[in-house]
């Protein structure tokens, strides 16, 4: 794409004996939209943290364009960062808020012809300046207003005007969308490709929000446990995940054990199927991903398998159906509806089998015997996330 | 509720009466015309003339005000300092730190005092009886050991009221200040002390009115040459009985009374104004 511009070399780092990041290689290219994504605890926030310089690695080195930048400090680093819950001075109003970074800015004064002294910025440059980020953002004639007078969006963009007013090279995000609702949530998603298309720096993204991840980046990381899991795009996350763990975090998966009788041949349940994957040693065993939408539903004559629904949610667009299929619980999204206890066929194209490889992580997921107790899970993680994460990465106990 | 009305405004009554009727016999009697204690004789400003013709009650005021000042300006500065290293702390560190921060407000002034006026003398003798011969200068208990014992009361006020204002802050202020080039220390005086400020404010003017109240810690610890204004008080009323205790007794009275309406305005007014900020952030449905 284009050039290196963020190395993270071996990084460890822990809390309380916690390993947090367990040697983490990492390097990120100029322009490009990166997306740190996992579950809470996974180090997406401590790596972040590592690059914007509030964090200092146990071990490993941070390069910045070529240059070993561990011990650079915060203010020194041509880095910015959007904050969780933005931290706006509440004391400033939003062009204040705006202008903090310019107002210690120095350039090479022009007066001086060996270009050594450096001058402040003056007054009516600061002012142009930060009139042109509100724009951006639009936020003009919101300059005199105190941020604690903002809703949540609004305040969302004074943050990442004030971050990209200073023109730096990469602009680190954390979670910046987590304290917003739905609907704003998904502008904002847009909103933030647009600006970063339009100021054309590197946008280093950390989320746990899958969706979001698929939506803005054009790379994406995956982690867990302080472990990078996979890297792509989000095509290449999505169709090609690499083990359970990233099949299961990205997008909803049924994952079967099943044996490669040979390349692009698959047995699962007894009985073997074609596919499109290859590469593999001969009945080795692997761990089967069909996604809930390259299902389609036959009659019962037709089937490649055949099983009996049990539970039927209606999702707007299509029905989430759950299938049991011999003890092994799978989720169909389809448009037909089935009602609960009808014997369905199934049937699946080559290409709607992704094959991977068996994994720590194999057996952990991709069974939907207890669907509704997964989504309560899943809601309590989301609600736990953010106070948790912080209180990690900062390893002080500042919960309440 | 109605049927006990009366019997409620009774006891609020009798319980006001205990707290209040000595002052206002004090205040009253402050402006009494006669030297009696008992008996009215008409109204009159002469013991507070004869206050401020007293040499000994001037010097005493000033070495409230002076100590006082001091003692609080220190404890301020010291006690702002140690509130942000305790939030900075581990929970079961700052839990700890503030258990023990709340000793001496809890502890016995007397205590106080004798531990503070022993600590002292300990100090004094071992100075006195090595560096302080060889270089002949002798230390005694004096305005200097009072001021550091005013200091050591007054700043747990002040780390008491920075506390909670450091708690409504984003803990990424201060980073933010950073990540947009500001190194720690403008960092923290643009964006961390115009937050606390309110909570500083307060706690320096209760500190001070700590300081101007006290009298058992001072008597302990300032030796037998400074004496402040309460100390004047005890030795006056010791000495003789004059209308002028009356009289300083309640210029003593209306100062505390003074800042610690100060101090409550502008703790209703931030709970206000938070109350406000809160109300304004609620989503209206």
């Amino acid at each position: 794409m284009s050039k290196e511009l963020i190395r993270l070399r071996d990084l460890c780092m822990a809390f309380d004996d916690e390993l947090v990041l367990d040697h983490l290689n990492l390097y990120i290219n100029d322009k490009e939209f990166l997306t740190l994504l996992g579950p809470s605890g996974c180090g997406k926030t401590t790596t972040l943290r590592i690059i914007g310089g509030f964090t200092t690695p146990m071990s490993g080195d941070v390069l910045f364009d070529g240059v070993r930048i561990n011990d650079v400090p915060p203010y020194q680093r041509q880095i910015n960062t959007v904050f969780q819950k933005y931290a706006l001075f509440p004391n400033m109003n939003v062009f204040e808020n705006v202008a903090f970074g310019l107002r210690m800015k120095r350039i090479p004064d022009p007066a001086d012809p060996s270009g050594k002294r450096t001058v402040k910025l003056a007054e009516a440059e600061i002012e142009k300046q930060v009139l042109e980020m509100l724009e951006i953002v639009s936020l003009k004639g919101f300059e005199h207003r105190k941020p604690d007078a903002l809703s949540g969006g609004q305040q969302q963009r004074v943050a990442i005007a004030r971050a990209l007013v200073n023109r730096p090279k990469v602009l680190l995000l954390d979670e910046p969308l987590g304290a917003l609702d739905l609907k704003l949530r998904k502008d904002m998603q847009i909103e933030l490709k647009k600006i970063q298309q339009q100021v054309g720096i590197t946008f280093v993204y950390v989320t746990h929000d899958q969706e979001e991840a698929l939506t803005m980046s054009d790379t994406i990381v995956v982690m867990d446990k302080g472990s990078i899991q996979q890297i792509g795009t989000p095509e290449d996350i999505y169709n090609e995940p690499k083990n359970a763990f990233v099949a299961d975090f990205i997008g909803e998966s049924n994952i079967i054990d099943g044996l490669m009788l040979q390349d692009k041949l698959v047995k699962i349940y007894g009985k073997t199927f074609p596919c499109v994957d290859g590469g593999f040693v001969l009945n080795e065993p692997v761990d089967v991903v069909i996604r809930p939408e390259d299902i389609d539903i036959v009659p019962v004559e037709q089937g490649q398998l055949v099983g009996t629904v049990t539970n039927v949610t209606f999702k707007g667009m299509q029905y989430d159906i759950i299938v049991d299929f011999r003890g092994f619980k799978w989720l169909i999204q389809t448009t037909d509806h089935s009602p609960v206890g009808a014997k369905i066929g199934v049937k699946i194209d080559p290409d709607g089998f992704h094959i991977m490889k068996k994994s720590e992580y194999s057996g952990k997921f991709g069974d939907y015997s207890s669907y509704s107790e997964e989504y309560d899970e899943l809601s309590d993680v989301e609600a736990l996330d953010e106070t948790e994460e912080v209180a990690a990465a900062e390893g002080s106990g500042n919960e309440e | 509720m109605k049927k006990n009305n009366f019997g409620n405004r009774l006891f609020l009554g009798l319980i006001f009466l205990f707290l209040y009727a000595p002052i206002f016999v004090l205040i009253v009697f402050s402006f009494n015309a006669t030297k009696s204690r008992t008996i009215w004789g008409g109204f009159s400003l002469q013991w507070y003339v004869r206050l401020f013709q007293d040499s000994a009650i001037l010097s005493a005021l000033q070495t409230t005000l002076l100590v006082s000042v001091l003692a609080s300006l220190i404890a301020m500065v010291a006690g702002t300092a140690a509130a942000i290293g305790f939030a900075a702390m581990k929970r079961r560190s700052r839990h700890m730190l503030m258990s023990v921060n709340n000793i001496p407000l809890t502890n016995a002034d007397i205590v106080t005092g004798v531990s503070l006026s022993l600590l002292f003398m300990l100090a004094i003798n071992a100075f006195n009886s090595s560096l302080g011969s060889a270089m002949n200068i002798t230390l005694a208990k004096g305005f200097g050991t009072m001021l550091i014992a005013h200091v050591t009361f007054d700043i747990p006020y002040v780390i008491l009221s920075v506390m909670p204002r450091l708690r409504q802050l984003d803990p990424h202020i201060y980073e933010a200040a950073q990540d947009l080039g500001a190194r720690g220390f403008y960092a923290f005086r643009k964006v961390i002390l115009p937050d606390l400020m309110p909570g500083i404010i307060n706690g320096t003017i209760i500190a001070f009115t700590m300081s101007v109240d006290d009298f058992v810690i001072s008597y302990f610890t300032a030796g037998n040459k400074v004496s402040t204004l309460a100390m004047e008080v005890y030795s006056m009323a010791r000495r003789r009985i004059s209308p002028e205790i009356n009289a300083i007794s309640t210029l003593l009275f209306v100062a505390v009374l003074a800042m610690l309406i100060i101090v409550n305005l502008r703790q209703a007014r931030q709970d206000s104004a938070a109350r406000h900020q809160r109300a304004a952030l609620t989503p209206k449905r």
